[in-house]
């Protein structure tokens, strides 16, 4: 489903505002914006992952975006938002929300505008970045977000949470109906 | 989807489920194997899948089920008998019907091994045509029995001595009623006026229909003393065979004649009156009226005795839904207990005595429909029995043990997702219970024991769960082995102290095994753990109890369903949970002086119970109240206390799952919405008691 979007929209981005900067996500990733809903804190979980919200009866965590690059937390404004994207993890669909201070448009951009990450320089890590693009003058980060909420760097960052070392041996749960 | 594709898929489906019941009547044939109803649900099962298999183009499972079928068909007609032979031929028959099934699901058609396979069962089964003699094994007896239920007209009228000589008609009549379904009528009408009723003579008759699975011999048998004495007709007017002219029931006038109550010639007259024949016969008195009432007891009572012979009547009456809609309502349904909750709120806040009693109301009736929503979902785990049966019995035999599977329980219900999750851990544990708890022949009688081992397999319901118990008879654990083993791995310092109980529990850890061999069976790169965790993922618990040389029993705990639950809320600082109240046992203040640095232990009527404080464990800033209260839980046994700000109330929990982000967190559940539309967070008890334990809170 998501794929047959990314075909469709391939060169339509949206673009959202962390601290100031340009961000970008392919549209085919995200599903709907909302306004920054009360969020429910889970205990012992990385600070970057805020929690959790009711999304019509659904339980949809919530990321934040700034504090996972670095930038500190995201405070709440008129204008601040929970990007609702759809992500593979671990090969399986998984909706979840990001934060950011705000969302500008639906911008076009063909792939013949946008140029290679580069390779230093950028606040953020170089693999979470899929290119950069240009609005006027100002550049925008588009970001890979199947990268940035990769299994490995949800985990990696659950076992910080947890504050101790896994017990040797522990492997990934396996599910009962496997 | 295709209309064909759903057609293919619907009878894979059915397929699947006759596969089940046919390998649960061949079992269950092994142990009575002249059970006549157990051989009709298998030819029938049988014949089934061939028919519908050559409907919708499995032709090659139609082929291949028609041979095994008419084998079947023999012994139904009692010219085969059953054997161990045959039913393990058999039952191969029914797993390769399984195989082609699955390969009819690849494009490229059924693998040249496997119709090989088919072959040799077949060459098997052909071996038992009725002209061979039979192997040299006993035959089963086939007692005098008739195929299905036959259906008897009995006329009884005991002569004018049969008080003299010590009977009584009524023990006769009580006789018959044992042997199956009986409707009599009472023959009243010759009992004479009072001052010429001769006590000492019965006057009165009856006529009786009596369905049953029995000769006419042996009903003859019951009037074996009395045959002089009194005026006895037995007719067999229906033989149970199947229904040859289904729904064609004997007119009255044909029933009147049989009985020899009309005679032909006036039935003819009679009928020609054109109007409802009983009525006819009864004004012109051709046929006493009572004699037409008995005729009419008899129409009714083979209707209904041919219709519970029915297969179709066999279960009730029943509709196929696909179990998403089954989720999409139990989800709805959830939704509803939200609002019902929130509504219930805002009524109890305010004072208008209409709307509180509105909310009482739907209150009740969103109960109701919860209850009755989960209870559609519910099925009896019997179902996955059979499957073990089956496991047991092959197991055993390629391992060289005797072993009996003893199952009890099998109406216990579960939600059906329990069920479908639970199949594999129980697998597991039963492979254990036949691979490393029961012993060998030699060795079980060496010990003393008789060589054929028991494995139970039990299931209960209690209080909000269901409680299932696997039992062996075999050698127990060796809690020192494991003690040796646990500090060979150092998971256990060698100067700990610890219980036998607790030593048992250490095989549930990752990568432990005592087994000496990893063998096959249990092996397989799964252990303990596994099964732990996936019962745990269902919100069970699973433990283990051994006696040295007498056996061992494992004992898994689950909730009733995994959607909705009975849930206290608490607070602590601006975060709410909900604890689950089968747990909870009460709430209490929190004493000042208990309150401090010092031991985190509460003393409860003298007895000491230990507390984890929520806002330290969860690291929830602020400051608590002045008076903190505890939620005393039951957790495995012993109690424990969880301090929290405040305690809210009961309510109904619609658990969500947290998703795969939060599946390692330790001490949660799932979540729920609160009656606002924010969530809160379902604590997991014992979780939270377990990780608690391991930081040393």
């Amino acid at each position: 489903m998501a794929a047959e979007d990314t075909t469709l929209n391939d060169n339509q981005y949206l673009t959202f505002v962390l601290e100031n900067e340009l961000f970008a996500l392919n549209i085919g990733s995200v599903r709907e914006v909302l306004e920054l809903t009360s969020i429910t804190k889970v205990p012992r979980t990385p600070e970057f992952i805020r929690g959790v919200i009711n999304l019509r009866g659904r339980a949809v965590p919530v990321v934040d975006l700034r504090m996972k690059f670095g930038m500190g937390e995201t405070r709440r404004t008129v204008n601040t938002c929970i990007i609702i994207v759809e992500v593979e993890l671990d090969g399986e669909s998984t909706v979840l929300g990001a934060l950011a201070d705000s969302v500008q448009e639906v911008y076009e951009m063909e792939s013949s505008q946008i140029e290679p990450p580069p390779r230093m320089g950028t606040r953020i890590k170089a693999e979470f970045i899929t290119g950069m693009g240009k609005s006027g003058d100002r550049f925008i980060v588009i970001l890979d977000i199947n990268k940035v909420f990769s299994a490995e760097e949800l985990t990696l960052a659950a076992d910080a949470g947890r504050g101790q070392p896994l017990a040797e041996g522990r492997e990934v749960a396996v599910d009962a109906g496997a | 989807m295709s209309q064909d594709d759903m057609h293919r898929m619907a009878f894979r489906e059915e397929a699947g489920e006759l596969l089940g019941e046919l390998e649960a009547s061949l079992l269950a044939l092994e142990d009575q194997p002249e059970d006549q109803d157990l051989i009709n649900r298998v030819f029938r099962a049988m014949h089934t899948i061939k028919g519908s298999g050559a409907m919708f183009g499995f032709e090659d499972i139609a082929a291949f089920t028609h041979e095994v079928e008419t084998v079947f068909d023999k012994v139904r007609n009692g010219l085969l008998p059953v054997s161990k032979t045959l039913l393990d031929l058999t039952l191969a028959a029914r797993d390769h019907i399984k195989l082609l099934l699955e390969a009819a699901d690849t494009a490229d058609g059924p693998d040249p091994a496997i119709a090989l396979q088919g072959q040799g069962i077949l060459d098997g089964l052909r071996r038992f045509s009725p002209a061979a003699p039979v192997q040299a094994e006993a035959p089963a007896v086939m007692p005098e029995t008739v195929r299905g239920m036959a259906t008897y007209r009995i006329r009884f009228k005991p002569g004018p001595g049969f008080y003299a000589t010590g009977n009584n008609p009524l023990h006769f009549l009580e006789d018959l009623a044992e042997l199956g379904d009986m409707r009599r009528y009472l023959h009243a009408e010759e009992v004479p006026c009072l001052e010429d009723m001769d006590p000492e003579v019965c006057h009165v008759w009856w006529d009786i229909i009596l369905g049953a699975r029995k000769s006419y011999s042996q009903i003859q048998d019951v009037f074996a003393f009395v045959e002089d004495d009194c005026e006895l007709a037995i007719d067999q007017i229906d033989n149970g065979e199947a229904l040859s002219d289904a729904g064609v029931y004997k007119k009255l006038g044909e029933i009147l004649v049989e009985r020899g109550d009309l005679t032909p010639d006036d039935l003819a007259q009679a009928l020609a009156a054109q109007k409802r024949l009983g009525t006819v016969l009864a004004d012109s008195g051709l046929v006493a009226k009572s004699k037409i009432e008995a005729a009419l007891v008899e129409q009714e009572a083979v209707r209904e005795i041919r219709k519970a012979r029915e297969p179709a009547a066999e279960s009730a009456s029943s509709i196929r839904v696909a179990a998403e809609k089954l989720d999409d309502l139990v989800d709805l349904v959830g939704e509803l207990v939200i609002v019902q909750s929130q509504i219930k709120q805002e009524a109890l806040a305010g004072n208008d005595p209409t709307l509180k009693a509105l909310s009482e109301h739907l209150e009740r009736l969103s109960d109701d429909l919860r209850d009755s929503t989960l209870g559609i979902r519910m099925l009896p785990i019997g179902s996955t029995f059979s499957r073990f049966r089956r496991l047991v019995r092959d197991l055993s035999a390629e391992l060289g043990k005797e072993i009996d599977l003893v199952t009890s329980g099998e109406e216990t219900e579960l939600d059906k997702t329990v069920i479908e999750r639970l199949g594999d851990p129980l697998v597991h544990l039963l492979r254990n219970s036949i691979d490393h708890g029961v012993e060998r022949p030699d060795e079980r009688r060496a010990s003393g024991k008789p060589p054929r081992g028991t494995v139970f397999l039990s299931a209960e319901h209690s209080g909000g769960s269901v409680v299932i118990r696997i039992t062996d008879d075999g050698r127990g654990l060796d809690a020192r082995a494991i003690r040796a083993k646990a500090v060979e791995r150092g998971v256990l310092p060698p100067e700990a102290e610890l219980c036998d109980k607790d030593l048992f529990n250490l095989i549930f850890l990752p990568g432990f095994s005592t087994a000496k061999a990893i063998t096959n069976v249990s092996g397989r790169g799964v252990g303990m753990d596994v099964v732990k965790r996936a019962i745990e993922s269902l919100r069970g618990a699973v433990e283990i109890d051994s006696v040295p040389g007498q056996g061992t029993t494992i004992t898994v705990r689950l909730p009733l369903t995994l959607a909705i639950i009975d849930g206290l809320q608490i607070q602590t600082g601006r975060e709410f949970y909900v604890a689950p109240l089968s747990l909870v046992e009460e709430c209490v203040d929190l004493p000042r002086d208990e309150a401090g640095e010092g031991d985190k232990i509460i003393n409860l009527r003298g007895e000491i119970v230990p507390y984890i404080r929520l806002r330290d464990f969860f690291g929830i800033d602020g400051c608590p109240p002045d008076v903190e209260q505890v939620v005393v839980s039951s957790v495995e046994g012993s109690r424990v206390g969880l301090v929290v700000d405040r305690v809210i109330g009961e309510h109904q929990t619609v658990i969500k799952s947290l998703g795969r982000i939060y599946r390692d967190v330790e001490g949660l559940s799932g979540a729920t919405i609160k009656g606002d539309g924010t969530m809160a967070l379902i604590l997991d008890v014992p979780g939270l008691l377990r990780a608690a334990v391991e930081s040393g809170n």
